[in-house]
């Protein structure tokens, strides 16, 4: 088997030879076309969008909204204008807990997410939750990590009072690809008003997504961890929620008309995008995301599919028991994450002696306190992979372990 | 950048010294890092304002428990006044590692513990 090659459309990877990147989880590299985009727009046209009646900040704001009408087509949006920016992944979720949080929940009223989320996607209902009286519910997973038959049990999860659903797509801890579609379709089935907020940041990158097939209300992911540049997140929401919502931030940008005794705001997406946002970075985003269409996501996802199933194999194969791998055990099941614990050797002393060879692992809770203390582990080791790993990069890894073990043992 | 699992600390967390519990300590106490899942419980014994007895256990990564091991054999005889001048400083002294900032709260964490026994 053997897998092709994306390193040279890497500029790290000719800065830093033998580097073996395994934690795109976290964020990813990005290919010469995104920086070179970022330059075009400092170098060429590096005006303020929307304000100027000259020349290059017309061209600023054609590129800018450019990416808003490509990454709407990225998703299957049906409106453009159902593309906020943010600054995060984060930032969206808060966004939606901010604007629409307040505005429907109130005491009695429940919450859902699950036990396998992200920080970003746990804290932020369960703190909606406590301000406003409201019932946080948190769902459990298997010992596999699945969602604790999620789908099967949905009538006991949600109820006519839950007002809010919030669930990832794939787990940056488990690898886990939850079946959304059809616990959407289910939950939705029980309560028809319920909202539904995905945290799409572990599978945008990875899978075709399409917003309207998958029939959620918000999802939300960055573009740092799709190739592009940090400082970015995406959130789509259905128009008619978005036009609903309160504003997140007042200022400039985001108003049609002010007076002394009130103001008019603009519709989505720009009521969400008050002040000067991140131009380059919108800019160059677009560059990552047609770098993914020109390969195609279902070929991005299969070569990610016969990595983790390399990894799979050779840690059985080299390391035994001695290996515990967190989440489902068929890659058909997970994204390119593979999280594990090694001995009783401590995720930190792994992650540092793999630094010795140029190897980067992540190493900790990752964001999910919640889920490593259901699993009973302190810290877990992740090594997870984009289009530009390789089966020797997994090869050097099991060699590191072994170093790791012959330090350590 | 030389490894930081230099000899010496691999022998301490293979073999540390003076882990265990004291019967009656004059004092014992914990410090853990909850984001590594790092824990270090200590206790000491002094006689007059002397340690006489000094005992850790704990679990966690090779640097907090190697630093554990080595700070409770500088602590051993020591006067009390002179282990609450022990600071950061002297505990990268001590250790011999170059540690990066992710890496030195785990060589803290006995540390804290200690001056948690002296106040």
């Amino acid at each position: 088997m053997d897998l092709k090659s994306y390193k040279s459309d890497f500029p790290i990877f000719k800065n830093l030879p033998g580097l073996v990147y395994l934690d795109s989880t976290a964020t990813s590299l990005k290919p010469n076309s995104v920086t070179d985009k970022l330059l075009e727009y400092y170098q060429k046209y590096s005006a303020n969008v929307f304000r100027g009646v000259y020349k290059i900040s017309e061209k600023a704001t054609e590129e800018y909204e450019e990416t808003r009408k490509i990454v709407a087509e990225f998703i299957n949006a049906e409106r453009t204008e159902e593309v906020v920016f943010t600054r995060s992944t984060t930032e969206s979720l808060n966004l939606v807990a901010y604007s629409m949080g307040r505005k429907i929940i109130s005491e009695g009223d429940e919450i859902v997410t699950s036990v396998m989320e992200h920080h970003s996607n746990f804290v932020t209902w369960q703190q909606l939750a406590l301000e406003n009286g409201a019932v946080f519910k948190v769902i459990d997973v298997t010992n596999d990590g699945f969602l604790n038959q999620a789908a099967l049990d949905m009538d006991k999860i949600i109820t006519k009072r839950t007002k809010i659903l919030a669930l990832t797509y794939i787990s940056n801890v488990l690898g886990t690809i939850n079946p959304l579609k059809q616990i959407i379709e289910t939950a939705k089935n029980i309560n028809p008003k319920l909202i539904i907020v995905i945290d799409a940041a572990q599978a945008a990158p990875h899978m075709k997504i399409d917003v309207q097939d998958l029939g959620c209300d918000f999802l939300s992911f960055s573009s740092h961890k799709l190739l592009g540049p940090t400082g970015i997140g995406i959130l789509w929401g259905r128009f008619e929620l978005l036009d609903e919502m309160f504003p997140f931030n007042y200022g400039g940008e985001m108003i049609q008309e002010v007076y002394i005794d009130k103001t008019i705001f603009k519709q989505p997406p720009h009521k969400f995008e008050a002040g000067t946002p991140h131009i380059a970075g919108v800019i160059a985003l677009k560059e990552a995301i047609r770098y993914l269409q020109k390969i195609g996501m279902p070929k991005i996802r299969e070569h990610e599919k016969a990595l983790v199933k390399y990894i799979l194999k050779k840690f059985q194969s080299t390391f035994g028991k001695k290996i515990r791998i967190l989440g489902p055990k068929e890659a058909d099941d997970r994204g390119g994450i593979v999280s594990f614990t090694f001995g009783n050797y401590h995720a930190h002393d792994i992650a540092q002696i793999l630094d010795e060879e140029n190897i980067c692992i992540r190493a900790g809770h990752h964001c999910a306190m919640p889920l490593h203390q259901r699993l009973g582990v302190a810290a877990s080791a992740r090594a997870s992979f984009y289009l530009y790993n390789t089966l020797e990069d997994i090869d050097k890894l099991v060699r590191g372990l072994k170093k790791v073990e012959n330090v350590l043992k | 950048m030389n490894s930081i699992y230099q000899e010496i600390i691999l022998e301490h967390y293979k073999n540390p010294h003076n882990f265990g519990t004291i019967k009656d300590p004059t004092k014992k106490t914990s410090a853990a890092n909850p984001l590594c899942g790092d824990e270090i419980e200590i206790a000491i014994l002094f006689k007059k304002n002397k340690v006489e007895e000094i005992k850790f256990k704990g679990r966690g990564c090779a640097i907090s428990q190697a630093s554990a091991s080595i700070l409770t054999d500088f602590v051993l005889g020591k006067v009390k006044d002179d282990l609450k001048k022990l600071d950061k400083d002297f505990m990268i002294k001590l250790l011999g590692i170059e540690l990066g900032p992710n890496r030195i709260k785990c060589a803290l964490l006995s540390l804290e513990a200690l001056h948690k026994l002296i106040v």
